[in-house]
């Protein structure tokens, strides 16, 4: 851990917050996915709400109920709800039913592939359909806690009680179990898709070696880490969960076995969102106290996007090329923020 | 940012052994016109279904927390269920967790103390037990899970009591009193009971412990506890209905495995003594310890301090001013298994302000 200068007051931090577009989202807000340039603000329950880049709302029904997960590869978003549905949308704002459970079970979790195949669940059991639209599943032993597609190849990780489980869905072989202890409740593959890492139910991370399979723990959070964020290139591991960014570092063969992580950016709040640039050395974070702010990786530096004051940030996203910022608070509050 | 106590969502917990008659109440709770919204969270599918409410479907998933110790277990799919309800927050006022009739209360409890998220949005009031008069004595012998749902009890619906005589009855409340003092009890048929006496209780629940006699409390027959300055005499004026059998009073068990314990003071408490020593108590012999709970008068301290605890976890906050005229009373209770009362007793004691 390196020292860390809080000797600059508030005020004298760089601020771009005139330069920010201010939305009123008008319902609660959970994540936010860019379409090409369309911001999309996926509600907390039935509505996504487009936002174009001249900053004109429209709001598209999606579910009807709550919405309970959302994932984009950059074209259309992917969402599961409670009314047991998953539905995708796209920047046109045209919204396609892609399954419904049979028992109507919630759709607790979704994961897109770059290539055109996504991934649901409903209870124990993880569905993909692949390209050519046949759906495969496979059942793990208790309920799926999160979803991920490996970089390379049809593979998906299910995260679940006590481990992750690895499935080809095409193919006969057995599915590959990863065990630890405890209830896994996110799962991202590495970029180089040599490492993988899971938030857990207690605040911690769990990530494995896939090459040996070697654990690798990353305790010490105060809270539950719920937002996660490869930085470009895939060096380091944002997370949210501690009052300060953590960034693990997974530029060496071992990952961030026997370092320390970085921790950047402290306020007095928790960190609640993180957000990496595509292309720079960047992050977003959003905090409990509706701070938002940009971080330099390599020196910490900070530019205030946001304020405090306002309700916990639930929402960050860059577009693609990263030329612009998008964020929301629970209450709807959002902003877009073009650099 | 955590949401004051009054804006938290209650959750009522639904346990009660197989057959007792947890399906009925919740029916009653769901078609009764009460003008409010539940979310429930049943096991099963089918029985239930009414359109102005959620019901959502469980797997009982329990695991073990991470931090060594055995009994921080939870209910996995509680959290993951909670969290997808608040989205929805707005659409209901309360939530109901029916639990299947062999599930230890424990993990459903617990989850509301150890989970971040879950303890900022919702709060545990209160857990219902549900029990078969005529079969519970026997439950309670060979069913150790029908015990552990009397003794984590707020309140307790001792039904089909059509079905048995007064004696039977009689013989039924003394056996859950042995094991659980503290609960509110009704007796009823077909689960009829008033939803104001289940649901959303608040602390009437808790201000219970309060209003019962110290000689009830304490059990009132002496033996084996070194406190028999109560006397023998097994008439403690309350207003159970005496049944027939010949001893005149009611009758008195204890539990061979089951124990509660009740302290009091006149005196107050000092925060900066009690505070540590209930949080070590709760560390050393929380598997023992089932439940918890106390109102506590602290000393320069105005408002009333309460709290509750499962096992090893504990919850509590300052509940509100002290009325006038109010005795300035603490009153802390335990139900477990082979207390350690002398210890409790003594470390209690060291904490009261002299």
């Amino acid at each position: 851990m390196k020292e860390f200068d809080p000797g600059t007051n508030a005020a004298s931090i760089v601020s771009v917050t005139d330069r920010v577009r201010p939305l009123a989202i008008p319902m609660p807000v959970t994540s936010v996915h860019f379409l090409g340039e369309v911001a999309a603000f996926v509600g907390a329950e039935e509505s996504v709400a487009l936002v174009s880049a001249d900053g004109e709302i429209s709001l598209v029904p999606v579910h009807g109920g709550g919405i309970l997960c959302a994932a984009t590869d950059g074209a259309r978003i992917v969402m599961g709800g409670d009314d047991g549905k998953v539905v995708a949308l796209d920047k046109e704002g045209e919204v396609t039913l892609l399954a419904t459970d049979a028992k109507r079970r919630w759709i607790d979790n979704v994961a897109v592939h770059p290539d055109g195949a996504f991934a649901w669940s409903a209870g124990k059991t993880a569905y993909v359909r692949g390209g050519k639209g046949e759906d495969k599943f496979f059942e793990v032993p208790s309920t799926v806690g999160g979803l991920a597609f490996a970089p390379k190849g049809l593979r998906l990780a299910i995260a679940h009680y006590n481990g992750v489980t690895l499935w080809f869905p095409n193919m006969a072989a057995n599915a590959e179990v990863l065990e630890w202890a405890g209830s896994h409740l996110g799962v991202v593959f590495s970029p180089d898709n040599k490492f993988l890492v899971t938030a857990m139910h207690e605040p911690a991370l769990h990530g494995w070696r896939l090459a040996d399979t070697r654990h690798m723990r990353m305790t010490g959070y105060p809270g539950r880490v719920r937002s996660l964020s490869w930085s470009a290139g895939g060096k380091g591991l944002a997370t949210s969960g501690a009052d300060t960014v953590i960034i693990w570092p997974f530029g060496s063969k071992d990952g961030p076995m026997g370092k320390e992580p970085a921790m950047l950016a402290p306020l007095q709040a928790r960190v609640s969102a993180v957000a990496c640039h595509p292309k720079q050395d960047i992050l977003a974070a959003g905090y409990s106290d509706g701070t938002v702010l940009m971080v330099r990786l390599g020196d910490g530096a900070e530019i205030l996007v946001r304020k405090n004051g306002g309700a916990q940030v639930s929402a960050l996203a860059w577009n693609g090329k990263g030329t612009q910022l998008a964020f929301a608070a629970d209450d709807g509050d959002a902003g877009l923020l073009a650099l | 940012m955590a949401e004051p106590t009054s804006q938290k969502i209650p959750v009522t917990v639904l346990t009660g052994y197989l057959g007792a008659g947890k399906t009925t109440l919740l029916n009653r709770i769901l078609s009764e016109n009460h003008g409010k919204k539940y979310a429930v969270i049943v096991n099963e599918f089918g029985e239930i279904g009414i359109d102005n409410d959620l019901i959502i479907g469980a797997d009982e998933e329990v695991f073990e927390m991470n931090n060594g110790c055995v009994c921080c277990t939870v209910r996995g799919d509680l959290v993951r269920i909670l969290d997808g309800l608040m989205k929805r927050k707005g659409k209901f006022d309360a939530i109901i967790v029916e639990t299947t009739g062999l599930a230890d209360p424990a993990p459903v409890a617990q989850t509301f103390f150890v989970d971040e998220d879950v303890q900022k949005h919702a709060r545990l009031d209160a857990v219902v037990t549900v029990a078969d008069a005529k079969w519970l004595n026997d439950r309670l012998k060979d069913a150790p899970e029908a015990k552990n749902q009397i003794a984590f009890a707020d309140v307790i619906v001792l039904n089909k009591t059509d079905l048995v005589s007064k004696a039977e009855l009689a013989e039924v409340e003394a056996r859950i009193r042995a094991i659980n003092p503290y609960a509110k009890l009704h007796r009823t048929e077909r689960c009829q009971v008033a939803l104001s006496d289940v649901l959303e209780r608040g602390a009437f629940d808790l201000d219970r412990i309060l209003e019962l006699e110290p000689e009830f409390l304490d059990g009132g027959d002496g033996h084996d506890h070194g406190h028999d300055h109560h006397g023998h005499d097994h008439d403690h004026g309350h207003s159970h209905s005496h049944d027939s059998h010949g001893s005149g009073g009611l009758k008195h068990y204890h539990d061979e495995d089951m124990q509660s314990l009740s302290l009091r003071s006149d005196k107050p408490l000092d925060a900066t003594k009690f505070m540590p020593w209930l949080q070590n108590l709760v560390a050393s012999e929380g598997q023992k310890i089932l439940r918890s709970k106390g109102i506590l008068a602290f000393t320069d301290d105005d408002d009333r301090y309460v709290f509750q605890g499962v096992h090893m976890m504990l919850e509590g906050d300052h509940q509100r001013a002290w009325k006038e005229g109010e005795a300035r009373e603490s009153r802390l209770v335990f139900i477990g298994r082979e207390l350690p009362e002398q210890m409790i007793r003594d470390g209690f004691e060291n904490c009261i302000t002299t």
